[in-house]
C-alpha cells in the first residue's frame, strides 16, 4: 500500500548546499502535488559543522517537521551517526558508498543502507563536488516515487539560464535516480502523489513578509544584516526595480530604524527587519516614530538570547520586549503570524493599522516561522487592502485654517500631510509638542497630547477587535485546548491531528494579536476549555504572564522548550496525553 | 518669501549672544535669497541647543534624537528628491553620539546640508567635554584638563569622501550666508561646519578667541578642487584658523543609484495596482 506521508532528512557539513538541496526536494515533491514543509538547521559558520534539512510531504494537512525520519540523505558520515536514532521503523540512509561503519558503530539493524557513488558519479561528470547532494536527490527520487523529470524541472527553474549548471545537474538527478533503479526492485518508500494539478507556491516566512511588504505598498526598506531577518532585506534588494521600492544596507539598526522614520516622515510607507539584538538599538527609533506620530513597520524574527546567543536557532524569548520596548508610555501594535499565509497577510495588516493610527507596528516571528518553507495557495492580493488612514494625498492643503500636523481630533489621529504640500509646513517633533508641532512643557497642552494618543489606542483596539485577534482550531467542546502563539501554530495543528487520532477532543487557540490584546474573548475561550497547556519555546511563559494579566487565567500545565530547537508535535502530544492522565 | 516668513510664534530660549541666533539668520538669509519656499525645505535637528532651531524656522521640520539627524535627513531626500534637506547637528551630536553615520553620510553622498553647531562643548547639559572640545580644556567632565584629542569635523569629512566640505563663522556672517547658500546648492553631501562660541560653558573659544585666529581661505587663494591641500589647511588649529571652502568636488549623488528613482521621487507616488503575480513565480 503506498503511504500518505513521507519525512526526508538532508543532512552535511555546512557549505554542501543542504539548505538548497534540501528545499529543491520539497519543492519538487510539492510539484507532484504533496503539501510540504521544510525546516533547516544549521550552526552561524561557513564552512564545516553539521547542517541538516528536515522535511515532510504528504498528501494531507502538513504544518510541521514533525517526528520521525523517513529517509536519510546524508552527505557524510556524521550525519547518518547524528540522526540514526531519529529514523522511523524500516527507515532508509542514502549515503556515499566509500562510507564505512564499524563493528557496533551503527545502533539500528533496522534501517535499510543505501549505499550510492555519490562522489564517484560526480567525478564521472566533471561535476564540482558539491553536487554530490544532486546525485543524492536523484537517488531520493528513485526510493520515494517521484519522477526525477521533475526534480530536474526544478532544478531547471532554480539555475534559470545557466545551461551548464543545469545539464550537469540533470545528470547528476539521472544517475543517482538510475543507480537506486538498477540495485534495488521496489520503490521503498512509494507515496501517493496527487495527480490533480494544484497551483500552489512554496515561501518561507521571509519571503511572504516581504512579499506581503511589497503588496502593502511598501517603498522603503533599510535594514543591517542579522540573522534570522536578512533575507528579507536579500530578497528586496534583489527585486527592488520590481517591487517599486528603496532598498537600502543602513550602517547600523539604528540607521535603519532612524530612517524608515525619516522616509515615514516624507510620505513612504517604510519598514525595517532585525532580530533581537539589532531591535534592542532600534527601540529608540520606536518611541521617536510614536512620538512623532510617523508610521513605522519592523519585523522582529526571534532567536535564543540574550546577547548574541544562538544566531541560527529559534526562540520565543523577547515577546514581553516588544510589547514594552522603548521608554514612555504609547500606543503600538504587536502582531505574531504563525505561518507563510498569515506572514503574508498579517504583513499587510501591520502597515495598514501603523498608517491608519500613526503607530509602530511589530510583526513579531521566529527563526523556525521565517526560515522554514511551507507549501500553501498563491497569496490573494485583493484579501488586505491598502488602507491610508489620515493620510493627505492632495498635493495642496485645503483646510480653512492653518495646517496642524498634531491637531487635537475625536479620534486621536490627526490629519497626516507630508512635506512637499502646498500650503503647508510640517513639524514633527520628539519633544513634547503642541498641535502645531512646536515644543512645550505646558502641563494642559500636554495632558491633552497624550490624552489624544491614547484615543488612539481605543481606535485600534475596535479595529483589532474585527480582526480576528484570536484563532482556534479544532473541537468545539474540548478535554484539552491547547494555547500558543507565533510558529508553534505548526506543531500545534499537527498534535491535534495526532490527538484526534487518539480519541482526544482537543482545540488549539493561537493568540495572534499581543497589542492590542484580545483578553476578553481569551478569557471566556479558556473558561470552556477543558484543561489548559500553554506552550511556548521560551523560559518564563511570557504568553502566559500576559494572559494572567489581561484574563486572570492562570496555567496548570505549560509546556516550554528552550534548546534553540521548534516544538514538535510528538512532544505536544505527549504533554497533552499526560495532562489528561493517559 | 522673506526673512519675517521664516519666523515662528514660538519664544526663542537659547542665551543672550548665543552663536545659535547668528546661524538662525544666516541659514533664514540663505533661504530667503535662494528663492526657496517654506513648503520645499526640510530641516532636521538632533538633540542639544541647536535641537530648538525647529521650532524657530518656518519650513518643514523634524526634530529626532540625538545623534539620528544623518539617517533620518538621508531617507527624506531618498524618499522625496525634490525637497531641500539640511540636517543640523551640534558638535556632541555630530562628533560624539553620532559619529557613526557620519562617513557613511559623506560616502553615500546624498544630496543633503549637513550643518554643524560646533561650540566645542556640551550646552543644554550644562557644559561637558565634547568631541571637538580641545585637549587640555577644563570641563565638569575634564577637570583636570581634557586629555583625549579633538576630533577635526573638517578631517574626519574629507577622510569620509564629503564632497563639499567648509567652516564658518557666526562672527563672519556674510561669509557664513555665501557658505551656506553654496552648500545648500551644492548637488552631493555638504559639511559646513560652524564655530559657534557658546557664552555659558566655554569661556575659551569665545568670539574673540575667533577674530583673532580666523582668516578666510578665499583670502590666500586656496584651490578647494586640490584634496592634499584641503587637508593642509584642515589641519590648521592654533594661532591661524581657516574658514570658508576646504574642499569642492562634485559626484554622482546617492540616489542616482537607485533604478527606482528614475522616474522621479517615490513620495506621493499611487500604491494602486501593485501586481506580485510576476515575483510569486520563483516560489511556484
Amino acid at each position: 500500500m503506498k503511504r500518505k506521508r513521507i519525512s526526508v532528512l538532508v543532512g552535511g557539513e555546512a557549505g554542501q548546499g543542504i539548505t538548497r538541496s534540501g528545499s529543491l526536494l520539497a519543492k519538487a515533491l510539492m510539484r507532484a502535488g504533496l503539501n510540504v514543509f521544510g525546516v533547516n538547521d544549521y550552526p552561524s559558520v561557513i564552512r564545516g559543522s553539521h547542517n541538516f534539512y528536515q522535511l515532510r510531504a504528504s498528501n494531507g494537512e502538513v504544518n510541521s517537521q514533525g517526528d520521525e525520519v523517513d529517509l536519510v540523505l546524508a552527505l557524510n558520515k556524521e550525519t547518518i551517526l547524528l540522526h540514526e536514532a531519529e529514523l522511523a521503523k524500516g527507515g532508509g540512509v542514502v549515503h556515499d558508498e566509500g562510507i564505512s561503519f564499524g563493528e557496533g558503530e551503527l545502533k539500528r539493524d533496522d534501517v535499510a543502507l543505501y549505499p550510492v557513488p555519490l562522489r564517484g558519479i560526480v567525478e564521472e561528470i566533471g561535476g564540482t563536488p558539491i553536487m554530490m547532494n544532486t546525485v543524492a536527490l536523484g537517488a531520493a527520487s528513485a526510493l520515494i516515487g517521484l519522477d526525477p523529470e521533475i526534480m530536474k524541472g526544478v532544478i531547471a527553474d532554480t539555475f534559470s539560464g545557466r545551461f551548464a549548471i543545469i545539464e550537469a545537474n540533470s545528470r547528476a538527478i539521472q544517475m543517482g535516480h538510475d543507480h537506486i533503479k538498477g540495485h534495488s526492485k521496489v520503490y521503498q518508500f512509494d507515496i501517493e502523489y496527487s495527480p490533480e494539478e494544484r497551483d500552489r507556491i512554496m515561501p518561507t516566512g521571509n519571503d511572504a513578509v516581504a512579499l506581503g511588504a511589497i503588496q502593502a505598498g511598501c517603498r522603503f526598506y533599510a535594514a543591517y544584516p542579522m540573522t534570522p531577518a536578512s533575507p528579507v532585506l536579500h530578497y528586496l534588494i534583489a527585486n527592488d526595480t520590481e517591487a517599486g521600492m528603496i532598498v537600502v544596507q543602513s550602517e547600523s539598526e539604528i540607521a535603519a530604524a532612524t530612517s524608515i522614520v525619516g522616509a515615514s516622515f516624507a510620505g513612504l510607507r517604510a519598514m525595517t527587519a532585525t532580530s533581537g539584538g539589532g531591535f534592542c538599538l532600534m527601540t529608540e527609533a520606536l518611541g521617536l516614530a510614536a512620538m512623532t506620530e510617523n508610521p513605522m513597520v519592523v519585523m522582529l524574527g526571534q532567536r535564543p538570547g540574550p546577547s548574541t546567543g544562538m544566531a541560527t536557532y529559534t526562540s520565543q524569548g523577547d515577546l514581553l520586549f516588544a510589547l514594552h520596548a522603548s521608554q514612555g508610555e504609547f500606543p503600538r501594535v504587536v502582531l505574531a503570524p504563525g505561518d507563510v499565509d498569515e506572514c503574508f497577510y498579517l504583513t499587510m495588516e501591520a502597515f495598514n493599522l501603523a498608517e491608519t493610527f500613526q503607530i509602530p507596528a511589530i510583526i513579531l516571528t521566529d527563526k523556525y516561522l521565517i526560515e522554514s518553507h511551507k507549501s500553501t495557495e498563491p497569496f490573494d492580493p485583493g484579501r488586505v487592502g491598502i488602507d491610508r488612514g489620515a493620510l493627505i494625498e492632495k498635493e495642496e492643503w485645503e483646510g480653512p485654517e492653518e495646517y496642524r500636523r498634531f491637531q487635537i481630533t475625536e479620534s486621536g489621529v490627526s490629519p497626516r500631510a507630508v512635506p512637499g504640500t502646498r500650503g503647508v509646513v510640517v513639524l514633527a517633533n520628539s519633544n513634547e509638542h503642541l498641535e502645531r508641532g512646536y515644543t512645550t512643557i505646558d502641563p494642559g497642552a500636554v495632558k491633552a497630547m497624550v490624552d489624544k494618543w491614547f484615543r488612539k489606542a481605543e481606535g485600534l483596539r475596535r479595529r483589532v477587535e474585527g480582526m480576528s485577534p484570536l484563532r482556534i482550531y479544532g473541537d468545539e467542546e474540548p478535554e484539552i485546548t491547547l494555547v500558543g502563539w507565533g510558529s508553534t501554530k505548526g506543531p500545534a495543528l499537527d498534535a491535534l491531528s495526532l490527538l484526534r487520532e487518539e480519541g482526544v477532543r482537543a482545540r488549539f487557540v493561537q493568540v495572534v494579536y499581543m497589542e492590542p490584546f484580545p483578553g476578553r474573548e481569551l478569557g471566556t475561550l479558556l473558561d470552556s476549555g477543558g484543561s489548559l497547556l500553554l506552550l511556548e519555546t521560551n523560559r518564563t511563559a511570557q504568553l502566559g504572564r500576559l494572559i494572567r494579566l489581561n484574563c486572570g487565567v492562570e496555567f496548570d500545565h505549560v509546556h516550554l522548550r528552550y534548546d534553540g530547537r521548534p516544538f514538535t508535535p510528538g512532544e505536544i502530544w505527549l504533554k497533552a496525553l499526560e495532562v489528561l492522565g493517559r | 518669501m522673506s526673512v519675517r516668513d521664516l519666523m515662528t510664534p514660538s519664544e526663542i530660549t537659547w542665551c543672550p549672544g548665543c552663536g545659535n541666533f547668528g546661524i538662525l539668520t544666516a541659514v533664514r538669509r540663505a533661504l530667503v535669497e535662494l528663492g526657496l519656499s517654506r513648503e520645499e525645505v526640510v530641516a532636521v535637528t538632533g538633540i542639544g541647543c541647536h535641537g530648538k532651531f525647529t521650532n524657530y524656522i518656518n519650513v518643514n521640520g523634524i526634530h529626532v534624537i540625538h545623534g539620528r539627524v544623518l539617517p533620518v535627513a538621508t531617507a527624506i531626500k531618498l524618499a522625496n528628491e525634490d525637497l531641500t534637506v539640511i540636517g543640523f547637528a551640534g558638535d556632541g551630536d555630530a562628533f560624539n553620539i553620532g559619529i557613526g553615520h557620519f562617513p557613511h553620510a559623506a560616502r553615500r553622498n546624498p544630496d543633503i546640508t549637513y550643518v554643524i553647531h560646533d561650540n566645542l562643548i556640551y550646552g543644554l547639559t550644562t557644559g561637558q567635554a565634547s568631541a571637538t572640545t580641545t585637549k587640555g580644556h577644563v570641563t565638569k567632565t575634564s577637570p583636570r584638563g581634557l586629555f583625549e584629542d579633538a576630533v577635526n569635523p573638517i578631517v574626519q569629512a574629507l577622510a569620509g569622501g564629503a564632497s563639499f566640505v567648509a567652516r564658518g563663522f557666526v562672527g563672519e556672517p556674510g561669509q557664513l550666508t555665501s557658505i551656506l547658500k553654496e552648500a545648500i546648492s551644492f548637488p552631493g553631501f555638504a559639511l559646513v561646519d560652524i564655530l559657534q562660541p557658546c557664552v555659558a560653558w566655554n569661556r575659551v573659544n569665545t568670539y574673540d578667541f575667533y577674530r583673532e585666529r580666523a582668516y578666510k581661505l578665499e583670502e590666500e587663494s586656496h584651490d578647494a578642487s586640490d584634496l592634499m591641500a584641503a587637508y593642509e589647511r584642515a589641519m590648521e588649529w592654533g594661532d591661524r584658523i581657516p574658514i570658508g571652502v576646504f574642499y569642492r568636488k562634485e559626484r554622482p549623488v546617492y540616489r542616482e543609484n537607485f533604478p527606482v528613482l528614475k522616474e522621479g521621487p517615490m513620495a506621493r507616488r499611487s500604491l494602486e495596482g501593485i501586481d506580485i503575480s510576476r515575483l510569486l513565480e520563483e516560489f511556484r
